[in-house]
C-alpha cells in the first residue's frame, strides 16, 4: 500500500513470479476479455510500463460477497496479480491499517492521484434519515462515496448492491438503499453486478481498466459488453432440452435426473445476463444449473421483488393481490366473456321482446 | 367527416333497383358502399390469423407442453412453437407497417382506427349515444358507414396501441436472442431502458396478451351484433369490402 509509482510487473517479479506466469496470465486475461491474439502482448507491454492504477475498494451496505468472490479468481495468479496490478491503497476490509491511519491514505490517494485513481464500491448508499444506516468512519457513506467519488477516474460499481440495490433495496426499502449511479452522476461507472459477480468477471474488469487505461465497452445499462451481453440462457448446456420441449417438473422427477431444461422450474436465464454458463464458478467448475437449481437471475435489477425463484412468471403485487400475469389475465378476459355471453343474452330478450310488440301493432 | 348515415349521405336508398322477377316476386335493392378497401382488408385478416398464432404460441412458450420423451436431438417442440410465435410476430409487425402506410393513401376509412377526433364534440356525443344503446337505453342504431365513434374509440385503443405496444416490446425480447449487436435491439433495446430487468418486459408482453384477448372477444362478439341488430352488414363487409344497408 502506499506510493504507487513502480509497474505491476515489478511488483510481481518481485514477489516470486516468474516471467512464464506472467505472460501465462496475460494471455489467459486477453481470452477471457474477447480481445485478439495481439491483446496479450498489449496487456504485457501496459502491465510492464504503465505504473500501477490506484484504487480505492470502498464498502456500503453489502455483505462482502463481492470480495470474497474476488479473491477467489480461479487462476492461482490472478488474485495475487490483480491485488499486485492495482495499487489496492484502500479497502478496509482486507487492509491492514485501521482508524485514523486508514482514513488518512484516502486523503493522501485522493490529493495524489486527483482524477487518476479507480473508486471501487462494494455495496450502496442508503438515503434515508441523512444517510445514517450505514455509518463508516464516524460519518454517514453516502458522504464518503461523493467526496471520493468527485476526484476518482471512474467508479466501479461491484455486485448486485452497487448496481441495482440488490436485497438492501428490496421492498419496502426502509433504509431506502440507493444504486452508485443514482447517487453519483457525473462520473462514468462500470456496473459490474451479480450476488456476487464471477471472480474471473472481477479481475477481468480490472484488468481491461488498469491495462487501457479506460472503462470497456459498455451495454445501455453500463455492464461491459464482453462479459454481460448474453444471458445465461443462450450459452446453458441445457438449452438443448428447453428446445426439444424437454423440461424438468418436479425436483425429484426423472426429467430432473436427466439433466432437463429448469424453465419450469422458475429458471431465471432466459432473463439474465451474465457470464455464468460459460465462466461458470470456482474455476470453472459448475454454476447453479449445473448442480440442477435454476437460475435466480441474481444479476438483474430488482430480483428480490419478482416473486419466487421457482416460478417463471414474476408476481404482480399491484391491486393488493400475488398474482403473475397469466392468472389475472385469464380472470379478466373471463370477466369481459361472462360479460359479452351476458349482454348478448340480454339482447336475445330484448329483441324477443320487441318482435313480439311490433308483431301486435301489426295486428 | 363524421360517418353516420344521413338521408343526404352517400348511402342513399337505391330504390329504382327494386324490380320483380319473373315468379312476380320483388326483389329488393339494397343500399351499398364500398368501405373496406382490398388492402386493408388484406391486412385484417392476415392479422386476425397472426394475432391467433401468437396468442396460442405465446401462451405455450409461457407455460410450455408436457416433456416430450426421447432424445433432445429427436426433438424441437420448443423450437417450433418458437419459430412460429416469432414468424408471425415479425409477419403481423410488417402488415401493420403496411396498414399505417395505407392510412396515408387509402380512403378516409382506412384512417380510422388511426386517430380519435378527440377534440370534436360531436365525436363524444355520438360515443355517448354508441354506449346508451350498448346499454339498451336507445332504441334505434346510427347507422356508420365506417366504424361507429364508440367503435373506432375501441379499435384505435383496444387494437392500434395494443398491438403497437406488442410490437414493441415483442421486439426487444426477441432482441435478447438475437443479441446486442442486431437491428432488433438497435431499434427496441430502449424498452430495457424503461425495464432494466427483461423479466418485467415478459410481464408486461403477457398482460399485453390478455388485452388482446379482450379486445378479441369484444371485437368479434360487437361485430356480430352489429350485423344482426344495427341491420348493416359487417362481417361480410371485411370480406366483399362493401357495406349493405337492409333498411
Amino acid at each position: 500500500m502506499g506510493a504507487a509509482t513502480e509497474t505491476f510487473y515489478s511488483v510481481i517479479r518481485r514477489q516470486g513470479i516468474t516471467r512464464r506466469s506472467f505472460h501465462k496470465f496475460c494471455s489467459l486475461t486477453a481470452t477471457s476479455l474477447g480481445l485478439g491474439p495481439l491483446a496479450a502482448s498489449r496487456i504485457a507491454n501496459a502491465l510492464e510500463t504503465k505504473p500501477r492504477v490506484p484504487v480505492i475498494w470502498m464498502h456500503g451496505l453489502e455483505c462482502t460477497c463481492c470480495s470474497e468472490s474476488f479473491i477467489r479468481s480461479a487462476h492461482p495468479l490472478v488474485k495475487d496479480a490483480v491485488l499486485s496490478m492495482i495499487s489496492l491503497d484502500y479497502d478496509d476490509t482486507i487492509m491492514a491499517a485501521a482508524g485514523h491511519q486508514a482514513e488518512a491514505i484516502l486523503e493522501e490517494t485522493r490529493a495524489k492521484y486527483k482524477g487518476q485513481y479507480v473508486l471501487a464500491v462494494e455495496g450502496n448508499p442508503p438515503l434515508n434519515e441523512g444517510g445514517m444506516f450505514c455509518i463508516d468512519g464516524g460519518k454517514p457513506f453516502v458522504e464518503k462515496l461523493k467526496v471520493m467519488a468527485e476526484d476518482a477516474m471512474a467508479i466501479i460499481a461491484w455486485g448486485a448492491c452497487a448496481s441495482w440495490g440488490c436485497v438492501q433495496a428490496a421492498k419496502p426499502n426502509p433504509t431506502q438503499a440507493t444504486p452508485i449511479d443514482k447517487v453519483i452522476t457525473n462520473k462514468p461507472i462500470i456496473k459490474v453486478p451479480g450476488c456476487p459477480p464471477i471472480a474471473e468477471v472481477m479481475t477481468g474488469v480490472v484488468t481491461f481498466i488498469t491495462t487501457f487505461g479506460k472503462l470497456p465497452e459498455l451495454d445501455r445499462q453500463g455492464r461491459p459488453k464482453m462479459f454481460y451481453s448474453q444471458r445465461i440462457h443462450d450459452k446453458c448446456y441445457r438449452r438443448p432440452h428447453f428446445d426439444a420441449g424437454q423440461f424438468v417438473e418436479e425436483w425429484d422427477d426423472e426429467a430432473a435426473r436427466k439433466g432437463y431444461c429448469l424453465y419450469k422450474m422458475g429458471c431465471k436465464g432466459p432473463t439474465t445476463y451474465n457470464a455464468c454458463s460459460t465462466v461458470r464458478w470456482n474455476g470453472g467448475v459448475s454454476f447453479p444449473i449445473q448442480s440442477g437449481h435454476g437460475c435466480i437471475g441474481c444479476s438483474e435489477d430488482g430480483f428480490w421483488d419478482k416473486g419466487s425463484f421457482y416460478d417463471r412468471l414474476t408476481n404482480i403485487k399491484q391491486f393488493g393481490i400475488e398474482k403473475n400475469a397469466d392468472q389475472i389475465g385469464m380472470a379478466a378476459a373471463g370477466a369481459v366473456g361472462a360479460a359479452v355471453a351476458a349482454h348478448a343474452a340480454v339482447t336475445a330478450v330484448k329483441r324477443l321482446a320487441s318482435k313480439r310488440e311490433d308483431a301486435k301493432q301489426d295486428h | 367527416m363524421m360517418d353516420a348515415v344521413a338521408p343526404t349521405s352517400e348511402a342513399k336508398p337505391d330504390l329504382t333497383a327494386i324490380a320483380a322477377d319473373a315468379a312476380g316476386e320483388q326483389a329488393v335493392g339494397r343500399p351499398t358502399v364500398y368501405v373496406y378497401e382490398a388492402p386493408v382488408r388484406i391486412c385484417h385478416w392476415v392479422n386476425a390469423v397472426s394475432i391467433l398464432v401468437l396468442m396460442v404460441t405465446g401462451y405455450l412458450i409461457g407455460t410450455p407442453l408436457p416433456t416430450v420423451a426421447g432424445e433432445a436431438s429427436d426433438n424441437f417442440v420448443m423450437g417450433y412453437i418458437r419459430f412460429a410465435h416469432f414468424a408471425a410476430g415479425q409477419v403481423l409487425a410488417v402488415f401493420f407497417l403496411a396498414r399505417i402506410l395505407w392510412a396515408f393513401v387509402g380512403n378516409h376509412h382506412s384512417r380510422q382506427i388511426f386517430y380519435i377526433p378527440v377534440h370534436r364534440a360531436q365525436f363524444w356525443k355520438e360515443v355517448l349515444h354508441e354506449i346508451r344503446w350498448y346499454a339498451f337505453l336507445e332504441r334505434e342504431p346510427k347507422m356508420y358507414v365506417g366504424h361507429n365513434p364508440l367503435a373506432q374509440t375501441a379499435m384505435f385503443t383496444g387494437f392500434t396501441l395494443f398491438v403497437a405496444f406488442m410490437i414493441v416490446t415483442g421486439f426487444a425480447l426477441y432482441s435478447e436472442g438475437t443479441g446486442i449487436d442486431s437491428w432488433q435491439h438497435k431499434l427496441f433495446g430502449w424498452v430495457f431502458a424503461i425495464w432494466p430487468n427483461s423479466q418485467d418486459v415478459h410481464t408486461w408482453h403477457h398482460l399485453g396478451m390478455w388485452a388482446l384477448v379482450m379486445f378479441v372477444l369484444v371485437h368479434i362478439y360487437a361485430a356480430i351484433r352489429e350485423d344482426i341488430m344495427s341491420r348493416q352488414s359487417i362481417i361480410s363487409s371485411m370480406v366483399s369490402g362493401e357495406r349493405q344497408f337492409r333498411d
